[in-house]
Parts: C-alpha cells; structure tokens; sequence
C-alpha cells in the first residue's frame, strides 16, 4: 500500500472531470423535474449519448461533432418518452424504465463495431497564465472544453429559473399544471422542451464518459451514472446550485476510491467500488427528510380534459 | 378533422386484454424492420424466435429451456407485480436476485460434503431470505426516512453485483479451483442440485415455486382483504388510508415479498440451471421481469403467459445469433421495445381515439 | 341602454353525451355586475371558459365593442381586455404573490417594479397583499385577492367571477362588493357566476339563469325574489327537508378536548386546542372558510390522523390512537369531502367501494378473504336505498355524476348504522335534489339517535339542519351555540371576521 502516491492536486483536478458525466446528467433532470416531468430513463439516454458521441466522433475525427452528436442522440431518445407521457399519457415511471432498458439494448447494437476502438483525443484547453498558477492552476484552469461547458450550464440553468421569464413558466407547470393550463400556457409544449434538454444534456454526460472520462465504448458502461444523477436532483432539493455541490461529492468519492485501488489498499477492489452507490444511499438517506421542494405536480399525468 | 383522445367513462376491460397482444404484434413488425436494417430476411428472424424454439426440428431441447428460463422471470415478475400495483416501485429484484443467490448458495458450501436431505430446504430458505433482507433495505430506508425506494433499491443492484464479484473471487471461491473464479459446482453436489424432477424436463423446484407463485398471487388479488388493500392503495393511496390501509406495513411487505421471491430465483437458478458463483451469473432477469409484469397487466396469469413468452425471445434470440448472427443486443433492444409499444397501446384502455372536426374560430 | 360590451349569441358547446351549453345568448353592457346563475352543472363553467377563450364554441359566436370575439386562447382573452378570477386551480403554492400576479400578465414589468405597482393597486382597491409571501402561506381570502389584483393589473373591461364568495366571510363579502361597486363605477362591467340568491340580489344589476345548459330567463333581481329565481334555476320547487322535533338532552356520544395535531400537508392548517361534544340524536354544524382546519378536523376524527388517546372519546373510551377501521367497529363512520380518490377510489367498482368503509360493520370478510357476493348486495342496496343512477354495482366509481357519487358514498355510511357520523361538504357540487336527499338522510340519522358532526362550508346548509353551531378559523374552533339564537353577523364574527381587511375602506 501506498498512499504517498495519490497526489492531492491531481486528485482534486480529476474529481473535476469525474464529476461531469453526472452533473450534465442531473441538470437536465433538474429541468425536467421542475417541469413537473419524472424521467427516469437518464441511464437509458446517457448510453445512448455516449455511443453516439462515440461512433460520431470516430467516423469524422472530431470530438467536438462527437459532442453535438451525443446530446443529440440523447435527445432523440428522451423524444420516444415524451411521446408515451405526454401523448399517450403513460405513467412517468414505467415510462422511464422502459426508455432505459431500450437504451441500453439500442446502445449495445450500435456499440457492435466500436469495443476496443479509441476515440480522437479531445484536447484539453491550456489556458495560458491561469494555467500556471501553482496548485490554483491544474485543479481549476487545465480541464476540457466540457469541463466549462458542464459548469456554464449549471449556470444559466440556475440564472434561467431564477429570473427569467421563461423559467417562472416552468416552474409553474411544474407546480400546478391545471392552473398553467387555465392562465393559458401550454403544459405539454413546455413538457416536451424540458424533456429534450434533458435528454440532449445526459447524451452530452455519456458523451463525456466515452470520449473523455473512459476513453473508450464497452457495453453498459454507465454503470449506474444515470441513476446517480437522479439521486442528485433529490440531494440537491431541485436547486441548481446544489446539483454542483452534489456532483463534486460523488466525482470525489469515485476518483478517491480509485487512487485508494490504484494505491493497493488492503480492502478488496469490490468493496471499494460499491462505495459511490452506497454513498449516494447514504445521502439519500439524509437530504430526504427536506419533502417540501419537490415540484408539486412531479411525475402527474396532465390531460386537458375541458 | 383531427385525432383527439378523450378520458373513457371508465377503464375498458376489452382493451386492458387486448393492448398486450396489439403490442406483440407492433413490436413483431417493428423488430421485423430493425432486423432487415440489419440485413437480414426479417419474416425468417421472427420466425427463427418464435416458430423453432416450439415447433423446429430442436424442439425437444428448447421447449424445457422455456420452463428454465421462464421460472425465475415469472417468479420475479410475481414478486413486482404486488409492489407497482400498490405504487412501490421496486426496481432492484436483480440486487435481490443476487443476494438471494448468494445466501442459497453461502448455505450449500458450508455443508459441503456433507450429503443431508436437509440441505436443499435451507438454501431455499437462506434464498428467501437473503431477497427478504435486501428489499428490506429500501422498504425500511423509505418507512422510516421518506427515502425513494427506486432510487434505493436500484443502487443496491450495483452494490450486489460488486458482492457477486467479491465472493466469486473470495470467500466462496473453489479451493479446488486451481485459482480460476467462480465457486464449487453445485450441480455435483446432490444434496444441494436443484435438478431436473423429469430429467430432461426443464421442471425444477424453481418452476413449481412459480407455479405456486402464481396461484397464491391471484387468490391473494382477487380474493383475500391484503390483495384489495394492495390495489387500493395503488389506484387511491388517500382513499386506502381513509381505509385503514397502514402505507408502511403494505410497503414492508411488498418489498419484502418482491425480494423474497426474487431471492428465491436467484437460489433456483445457482444451484440449477448456473451451478456456481460466478462473476456474469445475472443475466438481467430482474430487470426483464419489469417488461414481463407490465406485458402481463400485473395479473398472475397474464404474468405466467407474458413470462413465457419472454423466455421464448431469450431462447429464440439465441437461436436466431447462431443461426442467422443476429446481435444478442438486438434481442435486449426487441425486449425494450415490447415494453414501450405495451404503455403506448395502454393509453386505449383509459382514453378513446376520436375523430373531431377542426373547432370553428369564428 | 348603452351599448353593449359583450354579446354572446347562439352559443353551443357539446360534450360526449352532454349538451354544456345549448344556443346561449345575452349581453352585458358596461358598468354593469351582471350574474349569471345555475346549479351545478349548469353549464356556467363552460361559457365562461367559452369567453375565456379555454374552450372553443361548437357554433354561435360572440362581438366584443361591437368588433368579433373569438379567443383562441386566454392570451387573446386578456389581450382584449377580458379578465377572471377563478374558483380554484389558477394559483401556485410553491410561488410568491409577484410570481403568481407576473404568470397572469402578458408583458410583466420587472420585479421590482412589479411589487411596486401591486403595492399601488392593493391599496386603491383596498386588497392588502404582501408581494413577496409564498402564496400557499396566505388564507383563501388573500388568495383570492391575488388573482384580483392580477386581474386588476392589465386594466380589464370585463371581469368573470367565478363564485368568488365561498371562500369568504359575510365580513369580506362585504368588502368585495366594495371594491366591485368601484370597479363598476369606472366602467369595468363584472360578469358574476354564483348559485347564492340572496347575494345575487344586493350586488347584480341583471341576472341570465341557465339550466340544463340554455337560458332560461333573464331578470333584474332586486326586483325578484330569491324563492323565484330558485324556481327558474331548478325547475321545480323542493320542499325544505322535514326534521322531526328532538330533545337536546341526550347522552354525549363524542368528546373532544384539548386536540391539537398538526396537518400533513405543507401548506395545511394545524388544529389548535378544539374543544366540543355531539349528543345523541343532535347535529353539530362546523362552518368556516375553506382551508382553516376542516380537512384536518376530518381526517383526526377519521383515523387517518393520530393524535393524543384522550383528546378525542367516543362514548367515553379513548380513541385518539386507533386506526380508522378500530374505530369504524366502535360506531365513529366519516365521509370525507372529496368523492374521488379520498372517499372512493374513481377507477373500482362500486362493489369495491363498498368494501372500502363497509368491511368490517357488515361483515364482508371471512378470516380475511373477501364475501364478493355479499359485498355486492351491500353495494346493490346502497344504489337501491338512495336512489343513485348507475348501470349497475360494477361500474367505476369516477363515471357516476358527483351527485350519485355523493349519494353512494353519504349511503354506505348510513346503511352502516353509526352511532356518530362525521360528515365535511356533504352536498358540495351536488345538484338541489341530490343535495336535499343527503340533508334528508341526515336528519332522519339524527332523529333515529345518531350523534352528527356536520362540517361544512354552505351556511345555508348548516343553518337548516344543524342544532348548534361552530365556526373554524385558522384551526381554532369558535365557542358553540345554538344556532336558533344566530344571527348573520354573529356568525361572521365566529368564523374569523374579515381578518385584517377592517381598515381597507375605511
């Protein structure tokens, strides 16, 4: 065992980038969710998302097209949800399960041709002066592009709800659609919206995973992020805000466990790896005692009847 | 004129049979297409998976593989079918499967040699269990912390399986293994082999144990006072409290029951038709008997026939890889796409299609 | 005349077996409070939503000053200067009162500005709201001020009430006709929907009455009297329930003391210290605006809430900590104000929604198993006892009309013989004759030496069947008191006055 070799400033820089997949993943369901929308099918759409990015990026050499290609096949997919809740008023849960069981079988059949193959590298942005900061530099200013991408959308997600105009209809359909409805908005075309960033935002969090995180395409290899993205949001009580906090807990529980793997601590590897999901157990456990900000019309039907 | 959909009086009991059915069909033709964009003939794809695993010339081999396949994914789908009936989604019976598996098998190693009739009741017991014990887990989180059983009892999927890995690898690893993973074989251990009662048959403890399942299910649904308060609180938690439903002991005992029935496939299945303690001993059973309670409308002997016939699609997916070198993920992409066309089919249950004219804006 | 402001001319809508609105015309000129009066089910809801422009006419159409009118949406409604306030389902708990006000307005000044200008508004009218409060906090008085002054904001020609004073006390009734007199003062004509005659006579300058979905008169109501109208609207004349003379010396069935518990809900009301007895052969009315601990009164004399053993007895015996069903076998039966999803579940069979309460009263169950076929005849007599119109005990409780719905659900209780029987809303959206079978059945309850606790926000309701009377406010129950000895005023006064509204017209 050796702990004197996990470098604490890379470990910190890394659970930058660990935490990304879920933080794009869970700010979508964030949306989601505050429209009133229970999506569960974020694990189905991540690997959707990241085989899509993955084989995009491999046939045209660009990560960046890989990107675009990932949040849209995310998209695509949350689009086939939108349809059983908000046309066929299917119930939100079986829904969900359904988009990601078929996810992850649609994934596996695109993915045939890709297991061992590596994607084009995405480069990391070296932000001159910034950069070379001691400590301050590598942790915060040496990253990818997504990096600041996932943090930006944080951002305007938390400042679009906050004060716009266009958030405060959101939250309103997702409080009360009946009322939404009677004032004249129009509940499904809102849905539907939110539904697509959501699903354009997991795609974008797989994306990441393949083309960044892993580097390379290996069936179900999501592992579970799209559920602990769900977990998220109810850790961070539907805040924006939060979700960030939220993502850098488990980003730095899942990079710790595996310097602690890598060091050869004396716990077997299984133990270790279980730790993320008995992590976000336990706080789950502890942030469910705060009910109340759950989006009162959360994972309800809607149907205009008169 | 324009298509609109509007609320039924009440739920139409002609479509709540027909829409399972409707479904197969569309996912038929649906595959069908998927399978010729694969390039291959789709007529002889659907065929090869429904036609020759009952009727082609290996018939004799593959319709006891129905019954093997078929137990635990009805005995699971039992299981779920009481929860998301009463609104408690359990959605970890393959975490629950696993540890069920384990305890049965845990118990199994350390008789090992000893050749007791005794046994086998206590792995089918430690199986229970070890299910029971796992679903309490969220059952209890949930009761006592508000904390989301789907959530829960999904991440002790993950948690199970790094178990599985753990105790392949360790504890329950083969002395006699010469290193490799993976435990002893139980199927070379009479007093612990769940085999064949016919041999040949494909009928184990485990399809007896479904059987039963099922039976006891529609009594418990239909007849008995805990299977109403179990619909009830689905359909009307508010009503079923005004009641006297107790929400927390109705939680506690689907999870539980959910686990324990999960566990009990597990077990079947370790000490059957997989042998041993192995890293890929799960295949997705827990998961795919989501798809088989939804396809069986969350009744007992919808559940049985819908539990068949995904066994058959498991069994002919596989004959349809050799054969034909369809992708084994086309079949995992087939199953989802049962369940979806199944929710989207349903919407006729509860609402009828009308056409309407174009209202007039004057 | 003056010319007219709105005119509404043939208008029909039609439903799948409902004809809502058949051929409907009046006008409604400036300035003018102009009720439009029905039962329920008149087809009121379905106009209004018509000029609302949430629901499009079959055929028929409307002119608005003189210029065609056909909203294809609220947005185009309030862009034309039409504006309403409804009943219920238009505010957002979780939300302030500047977000609620901002998500009724086309272009909404800023924040800021928007405070401001509510600030400016409330005072004029004399509607007091703070801005920045949550409006699941506010009372249903303040609620209903906030969707006012939403209105209010974008300058509206014609304002659509919709039964705006359920939720109020007679203090506050008073206070809004004020402020409606002045908005009428300056042209703004008010289309009122209300079933509650006598106010329609002191506010309204004309009245169109709609029955069965057409107009079926139009009149001048301080020139008619309410007994009229209430021909017009029903069609027939009821006569009032008839009550057998009782003794009020009977032995106290049920004792509360002391209970206070908390509401489940967030933005509930706690109870707060409730004291009362019901006597054999005696009804008790419990009135008050809606929201101020009926529900959670319910639901603590039910079971569904627990509370301290002693606070509440039933013939002297503890029962705070028992489940709903224990105490069903001891005699205390409720039913809940809302028919579908609390008292019955909407998607069974009436045989199954007999089962719900009756199991254990009458004997449906055998070690636990189900006697369908006498749970069947449970149901089967219900239908047949009070009159429900139903195709048969296996139809789903959410296709019966809420008046048959209320019917079965008032008679499952009844047939089950209770000794005390807790009723909230009992004739809540239930048609006059529906609603005079319930009272009916209650009173012949009581005078066969049941104990009744009769929660209800109808005063007229309370005021006919109960023997005393008590009013709830923000939890707190009021002294109780004969309610021969009552007058308006007085009962005003129990259920919380005008809370702070007694300066804002000072």
């Amino acid at each position: 065992m050796d702990l004197g070799s996990i470098n604490p400033i890379l470990l910190l820089a890394s659970i930058m980038a660990a935490s990304t997949p879920i933080l794009l993943a869970a700010i979508g369901e964030l949306v989601v969710e505050r429209a009133g929308v229970l999506n569960l099918g974020v694990e189905g759409m991540m690997i959707t998302g990241a085989i899509c990015g993955f084989a995009v990026a491999v046939g045209t050499g660009s990560p960046a097209t890989g990107f675009v290609a990932g949040a849209a096949g995310g998209a695509v997919l949350s689009l086939l949800f939108a349809l059983l809740t908000q046309v066929a008023l299917a119930n939100h849960v079986a829904s969900g399960l359904a988009l990601t069981l078929f996810g992850l079988g649609l994934s596996a059949l695109l993915g045939q041709g890709y297991v061992g193959v590596k994607p084009p590298p995405t480069a990391r942005l070296d932000i001159p002066v910034l950069g070379d900061i001691p400590v301050l530099g590598p942790i915060l200013f040496s990253h990818d592009l997504m990096v600041y991408v996932a943090l930006a959308l944080v951002a305007v997600v938390w400042a679009m709800l906050k004060y716009s105009r266009a958030g405060l209809i959101l939250r309103a359909v997702g409080e009360n659609h009946d009322a939404a409805h009677a004032l004249g908005y129009k509940v499904v075309r809102v849905r539907v919206l939110a539904i697509a960033f959501g699903g354009a935002c997991a795609g974008l969090g797989g994306a990441y995973l393949s083309l960044v995180r892993v580097p390379q395409w290996t069936e179900g290899m999501t592992a579970g992020a799209g559920w602990i993205a769900l977990a998220l949001v109810v850790f961070a009580s539907w805040k924006a805000g939060r979700v960030l906090l939220g993502a850098w807990l488990f980003g730095g529980v899942s990079v710790l466990q595996l310097n602690l793997q890598a060091a050869g601590v004396a716990i077997p590897v299984e133990y270790l790896s279980m730790s993320p999901y008995l992590i976000t157990i336990v706080v789950l456990v502890i942030m469910s005692a705060d009910k109340s900000r759950a989006p009162a019309s959360l994972g309800r039907i809607f149907h205009a009847s008169q | 004129m324009r298509l609109h959909l509007e609320k039924r009086p009440q739920p139409s009991r002609r479509w709540t049979d027909l829409s399972p059915l409707l479904a197969v069909v569309i996912t038929m033709l649906a595959g069908g297409a998927l399978f010729a964009l694969l390039g291959k003939n789709p007529v002889e794809a659907i065929s090869t998976i429904f036609w020759e695993p009952l009727f082609g010339e290996f018939a004799f081999y593959y319709r006891p593989q129905l019954l093997i396949k078929g137990a635990p994914l009805i005995l699971i789908a039992i299981g779920l079918s009481l929860g998301f009936r009463a609104g408690v989604w359990n959605i970890g019976a393959e975490g629950q499967y696993i540890v069920g598996a384990l305890s049965g098998a845990g118990v199994a190693l350390a008789f090992y040699p000893l050749d007791a009739w005794v046994v086998f009741p206590l792995m089918i017991m430690a199986g229970a269990l070890g299910g029971w014990a796992w679903g309490m887990i969220p059952a209890l989180l949930k009761l006592r912390f508000g904390t989301n059983e789907i959530l829960v009892s999904l991440m002790l999927v993950y948690v199970a399986e790094q178990l599985l890995a753990a105790m392949a690898l360790g504890p329950m690893k083969n002395p006699d293994g010469m290193g490799f993973p993976g435990s002893r074989n139980l199927q070379e251990y009479p007093a612990a082999h769940n085999a064949d009662l016919i041999a040949a048959s494909g009928l184990h403890w485990g399809v007896v144990a479904a059987t039963v399942a099922v039976i006891l299910a529609y009594i418990l649904l239909g007849r008995h006072v805990l299977g109403y308060q179990i619909r009830l609180s689905g359909e009307a938690p508010r009503a079923a409290r005004f009641a006297g439903v107790n929400p927390g002991r109705l939680i506690l005992f689907c999870l539980g029951a959910s686990g324990a029935l999960a566990g009990l496939a597990g077990m079947f299945e370790i000490s059957g038709p997989a042998g041993q303690v192995s890293i890929d001993f799960n295949v997705g059973y827990g998961f795919t008997a989501i798809i088989v309670a939804f396809l069986g409308r969350l009744h007992p002997v919808g559940i049985a026939l819908a539990g068949l016939l995904m066994a058959l699609t498991y069994i002919g997916g596989e004959i349809a890889q050799g054969n034909l070198g369809l992708p084994a993920a086309a079949i995992q992409m087939f199953q989802g796409m049962l369940l979806f066309f199944l929710l989207a089919v349903d919407v006729l249950t509860n609402y009828r299609l009308r056409l309407a004219p174009r209202p007039e804006t004057a | 005349m003056t010319d007219a402001l709105l005119t509404i001319s043939g208008l029909t809508k039609t439903y799948p077996g409902v004809k809502a609105n058949d051929d409907v015309s009046f006008d409604i000129v400036p300035g003018e409070v102009h009720a439009l009066l029905g039962e329920n089910g008149a087809g009121k809801s379905t106009l209004v939503k018509m000029i609302y422009g949430l629901v499009k006419p079959d055929s028929g159409h409307m002119t608005l000053r003189g210029a065609p009118y056909a909203p294809s949406e609220p947005r185009a409604a309030r862009a034309a200067g039409v504006a309403m306030v409804f009943q219920h389902f238009s505010l957002f708990d979780a939300l302030s009162v500047s977000e609620n006000i901002a998500l009724g307005m086309e272009t909404p000044p800023p924040m800021r500005d928007l405070a401001r200008r509510i600030r400016e508004v409330s005072e004029t009218y004399g509607l007091p709201l703070d801005p920045h409060r949550a409006v699941g906090d506010l009372s249903a008085g303040e609620r209903q001020r906030v969707e006012i002054v939403r209105c209010l904001l974008q300058d509206p020609r014609l304002l659509i009430m919709d039964e705006p004073t359920s939720v109020l006390t007679p203090q506050e009734v008073d206070i809004l006709f004020q402020t409606l007199r002045k908005l009428t003062s300056e042209g703004v004509a008010i289309l009122y929907i209300s079933h509650k005659l006598e106010e329609i006579r002191t506010l309204c300058d004309r009245a169109t009455i709609l029955r069965h979905g057409r107009n079926v008169g139009t009149c001048i109501p301080a020139e008619t009297s309410a007994r009229d109208m209430a021909q017009i609207m029903v069609g027939a004349s009821f006569d009032a329930p008839a009550r057998a003379p009782r003794d009020g010396t009977g032995e106290v069935m049920l004792d509360i003391s002391g209970l206070s518990v908390a509401s489940p809900s967030p933005f509930g009301t706690a109870l707060k210290n409730v004291h009362l007895t019901v006597a054999r052969g005696e009804i008790l009315g419990i009135g008050g605006v809606a929201g101020n601990g009926q529900d959670e009164l319910l639901a603590a004399l039910s079971g569904e809430l627990r509370s301290a053993p002693g606070a509440i007895r039933l013939k002297g015996q503890a029962i705070g900590r028992l489940s709903p069903a224990a105490r069903r076998d001891m005699g205390l039966l409720t039913a809940p104000e809302e028919r579908l999803g609390h008292a019955a579940a909407p998607n069974m069979s009436l045989t199954e929604n007999a089962l719900l309460t009756g199991a254990q009263r009458r004997g449906l169950l055998a070690r636990g198993f189900i006697r369908w076929p006498a749970t069947r005849a449970f149901a089967e007599q219900i239908i047949d006892r009070f009159d429900v119109r139903t195709p048969g005990p296996e139809t789903a409780a959410r296709a019966l009309s809420g008046g048959n719905l209320q019917k079965f659900v008032i008679g499952r209780e009844v047939l089950q013989d209770p000794e005390v029987l807790i009723v909230n809303q009992p004739t809540w959206g239930v048609d006059a004759a529906a609603a005079a079978a319930i009272r009916q059945a209650i009173l012949d309850l009581a005078a066969g030496g049941a104990a009744i606790l009769c929660i209800s926000q109808d005063l007229d309701e309370l005021l006919e069947i109960s023997d005393r009377f008590g009013a709830l406010n923000e939890g707190r129950l009021s002294d109780i008191r004969p309610t021969a000895e009552l007058s308006l005023d007085q009962i005003g006064l129990m259920m919380g006055g005008a809370h702070d509204m007694e300066v804002a017209h000072g």
